[in-house]
């Protein structure tokens, strides 16, 4: 079934953060603690699927149609900002604790390359617009799955007795590194 | 900073004007690099077919055809000597089954259907592990993953573990797989091409080929 | 701050990278070589200092509460400008680069330096912090890609170090970014408190 194959690929072969690269800031900056992982998962999940579809019916009904493909980085990331503005609103009215958690990294989520990655990885693939929704709730899972493991192993890492020219910033690029490898072991899964 | 009150008429003038001169100038920029663009992808397509081709003075007219188990054509670019006898047909031929999805590649063939050679012309495959493929299989001194001067009619293309003839790149098979199967592929498309009189029209063909 | 400090910051002491830990994506994305490391480090500079420039320049005219997407699209402007001048120029690299040239519109350091800097200097100290910022940021990708194509390949800029086979393929791939540039901040760390 194509959409398990989607599905499975974006998740764990070709994770969005530990093989593509995309959304490495937000990785690095808000696994300290699983419950902010969780709730930035949330808000990534949300602004990815809905720019996926915005974009998508963008990219088919005025930029190809009118030979504007040169358009596409403008207009995708104007969609992003505006997105996040609005889950900016939503989230000051519906969670207000949970838009204190995330403090500045919710504005961040509009320069997470993850979500205008996935948008132009939508076109690139030549998805439609169903495959194009799975793809971007696959790669919001996939993304939340590396921040949440992350997050539990520097969770660990605090209670660890690193040498102290490692302290901090290095020694959770080298643990990112080992989950990275761990998750080479899916490659060949589809 | 911003000596401008934030009122929302000065809000939505600003980001209209900010976007419309940049989309402006984007549309400037874009009818000037748009001759070189195209200029840069001719240029690329013309060495690839140079290169998997032994040497040839014209290029016939491309024309596509569509393989018999795909959606998507592939292309031929037929090459002349220069007494219009027909060198060898380059044959742009791709897999969407590469590990990393789609594998494009310029195979060249002879008159007869032998590999004249390759080359692959878009791939994301895992570097130093399937990206090798583009050496890999041409290889003159290891026979068994070597497929220049092949043919699919004479031995069997696909991996050693699926029952054929050829060495898959170590730890690679899948790219492997998928290489082989864009090259039959073409080799397919190139038969039935051939036997169609309005094709083999394109040049007389001395080497006779049915 | 003088000039030439303005200049010199992004190198070691305000390094993006190293210190800041700003735009990590490109910085793991497209380091598996030195040369893609010195063109992404190259195309993000013209972007911003093409966009220090503007955005120091029109600072007054922008309402505050619409800057940041105002800025947004003066970057993608320029990531647009660097897109299809490098497909019509410099084919190989484009390839080379793939998804990571527009997403220098996402790049932390250059929307980072348009609202933290350029909004709020002139338009020649904007200039040269973009430059110093860019020019840091390029040593960086460089370095980065330098050490994975060196370890990984045996290869420095294609030139060959010594034999493939020897090399650790490892650090070519993604675990080996992040990694190496865990080390390398250790490294730069140590640096800066000498």
């Amino acid at each position: 079934m194509e959409y398990i194959i989607i599905i499975v690929a974006a998740i764990f072969v070709n994770n969005i953060v530990l093989n593509q690269f995309l959304g490495v800031c937000p990785f690095l900056g808000v696994s300290k603690k699983i419950s902010t992982a969780v709730g930035m998962t949330g808000a990534v999940t949300f602004v990815m699927v809905i720019a996926t579809i915005v974009t998508y019916l963008i990219q088919q009904y005025i930029l190809n149609p009118f030979g504007l493909q040169f358009l596409q980085t403008i207009f995708f990331i104007l969609v992003i900002a505006s997105l996040v503005q609005l889950v900016e609103i939503i989230l000051k009215k519906v969670s207000p604790s949970l838009y204190q958690a995330l403090g500045v990294f919710l504005p961040l989520i509009t320069t997470n390359c993850a979500i205008l990655g996935v948008a132009i990885l939508t076109y690139q693939k030549e998805f439609n617009l169903m495959q194009g929704v799975v793809f971007a709730i696959a790669n919001a899972i996939g993304f939340g799955l590396a921040l949440v493991l992350f997050a539990g192993l520097r969770e660990h890492l605090d209670l660890m007795n690193v040498p102290k020219g490692l302290k901090g910033t290095p020694i959770a690029l080298i643990v990112a590194g080992i989950l990275a490898m761990a998750f080479m072991g899916f490659s060949g899964l589809v | 900073m911003a000596k401008r009150e934030s009122t929302f008429l000065n809000m939505t003038l600003t980001l209209f004007v900010v976007t419309f001169v940049a989309a402006t100038v984007l549309g400037f920029v874009h009818d000037l690099t748009k001759a070189d663009i195209a200029l840069a992808k001719q240029q690329a397509q013309q060495k690839a077919i140079e290169s998997v081709l032994p040497a040839f003075d014209t290029l016939g007219d491309s024309y596509k055809m569509l393989p018999e188990d795909s959606s998507d054509s592939l292309e031929f670019f037929p090459a002349y000597d220069a007494s219009q006898q027909l060198v060898g047909v380059a044959v742009k031929t791709y897999t969407k089954n590469g590990f990393s999805g789609l594998i494009s590649i310029m195979a060249g063939f002879s008159p007869e259907g032998t590999i004249t050679g390759f080359e692959v012309l878009e791939h994301k495959e895992t570097p130093g592990l399937g990206s090798k493929m583009n050496a890999w299989f041409k290889d003159e001194s290891k026979p068994s993953q070597n497929i220049i001067g092949k043919s699919p009619a004479t031995s069997k293309f696909e991996v050693k573990k699926d029952g054929g003839d050829v060495d898959a790149i170590t730890a690679s098979t899948i790219t492997s797989r998928a290489f082989l199967e864009a090259v039959v592929r073409a080799y397919k498309t190139y038969q039935n091409a051939q036997e169609q009189p309005a094709i083999s029209n394109h040049a007389t063909n001395e080497g006779g080929q049915s | 701050m003088n000039q030439l400090q303005n200049f010199t910051k992004g190198f070691i002491k305000e390094n993006p990278v190293f210190v800041l830990l700003l735009g990590m994506c490109p910085t793991l994305g497209v380091t598996s070589s030195a040369i893609n490391g010195l063109g992404m480090g190259l195309a993000t500079t013209f972007v911003l200092v093409m966009a220090n420039l503007v955005v120091s320049t029109i600072k007054n005219v922008i309402p505050a509460k619409v800057r940041i997407p105002s800025f947004i699209v003066i970057i993608a402007a320029f990531v647009t400008v660097v897109e299809l001048t490098m497909q019509a120029y410099l084919p190989s690299l484009f390839e080379s680069l793939g998804l990571f040239i527009p997403l220098i519109v996402v790049n932390c350091v250059v929307l980072g330096r348009a609202e933290a800097f350029a909004s709020k200097n002139t338009i020649v100290s904007s200039v040269i912090d973009g430059l110093g910022m860019g020019l840091g940021f390029s040593f960086a990708l460089t370095l980065l890609g330098a050490a994975r194509e060196f370890l990984g390949s045996g290869k420095v800029f294609d030139m060959i170090i010594f034999p493939e086979d020897y090399g650790m393929l490892l650090f070519v791939l993604a675990p080996g970014a992040f990694i190496v540039l865990g080390y390398l901040i250790a490294l730069i760390n140590r640096l800066n408190k000498a």
